[in-house]
């Protein structure tokens, strides 16, 4: 079971909302591996405290030229579609930034005067984080455009029998696109307001489109129309709310799983659970250990 | 005529606050152009809500690849050659994980793929008032390229700061430090960076002024919700004076910035008295000495 926390718009909770049900549903006994795909902002550490983690670097491959080999006909460069290869008369400039690694430079050039090399892009980390959780999340370089990549390496780490808390990019982008194209399930984690409507129609759509089932978890809950409406006539279930708290924002500043400090919102995450659980005819809670 | 200026607010994590400041300085600041680079979560129009469409285009969204069935003769060059498992075993492309590398169209032998442009976005150019421009985009969900997106909606920018001899462009950035980020800071004269006072705040604050670092942008940072955590307010503050950053102020906690966001405006209009547009107000002041200097 793999289960996506998205957003459309950052900073709704996102986050939050994933390593708290991580949490709670580790506590309740069930085997739950947390993934950051969040690779550009990897936030769940900060909450989930991992340790031992083993470090292994993301490498994508990337084109070299041979000049001994090379007679400048610019063909490498006339078909690479990412602007990743200029030829000049003498030269052949590879911006390795651009490259998405197609080898298609590589597989046409008539010298055969290209090869491949690897480049290092970001890494992955893994570890075990409180309550048992096994943790992974991916991290992209500063100054490296492509978190596409980083998030796919992200995905080997998968682990069979655990239950699997996806914490997505924002945004509704490729990344996101990326993130939750495998999942059984995603959860939108909004805030009602204009903003967190507007990209929250856009992420949903797009879910809807890949054929995901979804829900919405309205976080920092308060009178807001436009929002319950849209629910309402598109037919998405609304798994969960949590309510605007300033204790809740000052337990987020310091870092801390709000369950551990507030039990009594544990109820909440436990309507989570059984919602996602309905809706898609999967188990969540107490089918191992 | 003076040379064009143009500062991007970004803030690494989302939602500290970034679009809501951006808001307030377009008020502020007087002739003007005004972007907003965050393409697949544009939300500035929903407070400058333009008065008149100057001009739109689409965008193309990059070419992605589709078999004829019946040219295909199955032999798999293309299942071979494409590096992002985008062609099934039936010769299927899922465009999804179609990257548009062309690979499969360049190999075919049967001449089976069909490669063509699609929409990707849309890009506006608006009228906020007082002849003023605001440009932006929207993005098609789950298209990518969504950097080519930004650096076209800049060029626009520049095109009306030109015509309309405004000497200043005012970008709302993108979350994050990928892809539309490095697209929506390169070139730029400051880099504001909007964050707040929590371990996610600070974690990402870092992270996205050492990409302006990269590209040598000057950098200055506006800590939002600053009442939440003194004790991480004072460890932004610390990091700033450390690594020569200008801290540009601070805006405290307000709950009236979402109320200001569902009627539409920004906070400085909504509410113009409160702590908060007094501290944005102050943070313009010094944004202006600043600019003067750059």
């Amino acid at each position: 079971m793999k289960i996506a926390f998205a957003s459309g718009k950052g900073g709704t909770g996102k986050t939050t909302i994933a390593v708290n049900f991580a949490y709670h549903i580790a506590n309740s006994g069930q085997q739950v591996q947390y993934i950051d795909c969040d690779v550009e902002e990897p936030n769940g550490h900060l909450f989930l405290k991992p340790t031992a983690l083993e470090k292994k670097p993301v490498k994508v491959m990337v084109p070299v030229v041979d000049l001994d080999k090379c007679t400048f006909c610019g063909r490498c460069g006339a078909e690479c579609r990412f602007n990743a290869i200029v030829n000049l008369k003498d030269k052949v400039m590879i911006f390795q930034e651009m490259c998405h690694s197609c080898a298609l430079c590589v597989k046409i050039c008539p010298e055969g005067a290209m090869r491949e090399d690897e480049r290092e892009i970001g890494y992955t980390e893994q570890g075990t984080a409180m309550s048992g959780i096994s943790f992974v999340q991916g991290v992209l370089n500063v100054s490296e455009p492509m978190a596409g990549p980083v998030i796919m390496a992200v995905k080997k780490y998968y682990k069979e029998g655990f239950i699997k808390i996806i914490d997505a990019p924002p945004g509704t982008s490729c990344p996101v696109v990326k993130t939750m194209s495998d999942s059984d399930f995603v959860v939108f984690v909004t805030e009602p307001t204009p903003f967190g409507l507007h990209d929250l129609k856009i992420a949903v759509s797009i879910a809807l489109n890949m054929g995901k089932p979804v829900g919405v978890v309205i976080n920092r809950d308060g009178e807001y129309l436009p929002l319950k409406e849209y629910l309402d006539e598109n037919g998405i279930p609304l798994l969960m709310t949590l309510p605007e708290k300033k204790e809740i924002a000052q337990s987020y500043s310091r870092g801390e799983i709000i369950l551990n400090s507030f039990p009594q919102y544990a109820e909440n995450f436990e309507k989570l659970a059984n919602n996602i659980m309905k809706l898609s005819g999967k188990k969540i809670k107490g089918s191992k250990k | 005529m003076e040379k064009i200026k143009e500062i991007v607010i970004v803030s690494g994590k989302g939602g500290t606050g970034k679009t809501s400041f951006a808001a307030s300085l377009a008020l502020l600041f007087k002739g003007k152009v005004m972007v907003d680079c965050d393409v697949d979560a544009a939300n500035l129009h929903l407070i400058l809500n333009p008065e008149k469409l100057i001009r739109q285009s689409p965008f193309p969204g990059g070419k992605k690849a589709d078999i004829y069935s019946e040219r295909c003769t199955k032999c798999g060059v293309c299942v071979e050659a494409c590096r992002f498992e985008a062609i099934s075993s039936d010769f299927v492309v899922d465009t999804v994980l179609c990257e548009g590398c062309g690979a499969c169209y360049v190999l075919c032998p049967a001449n089976a793929v069909n490669f063509t442009e699609h929409t990707g976005g849309h890009w506006y150019v608006t009228d906020t008032g007082n002849n003023e421009r605001f440009v932006y985009a929207e993005m098609l969900p789950g298209e990518d390229n969504s950097g080519k997106l930004v650096a076209a909606v800049r060029n626009e920018a520049r095109i009306e700061a030109e015509s309309t001899g405004s000497s200043l462009i005012a970008i709302d950035g993108p979350p994050g430090i990928g892809c539309p980020v490095i697209s929506s800071v390169t070139g730029t004269k400051l880099v504001i960076v909007v964050t707040e006072p929590t371990p996610s705040g600070m974690h990402d604050l870092e992270r996205v002024i050492a990409l302006s670092a990269h590209f040598r942008i000057k950098t200055a940072v506006v800590v939002n919700k600053s009442d939440i955590s003194l004790s991480w307010l004072n460890a932004i503050k610390e990091y700033c004076s450390a690594n020569n950053h200008y801290f540009l102020g601070e805006i405290p906690y307000e709950l009236s910035i979402t109320e200001a966001q569902r009627a539409g405006k920004a906070i400085i209009d909504y509410k113009p008295e409160c702590e908060a547009s007094k501290a944005i107000k102050g943070i313009f002041e010094r944004l202006q000495l600043m600019l003067e200097n750059i």
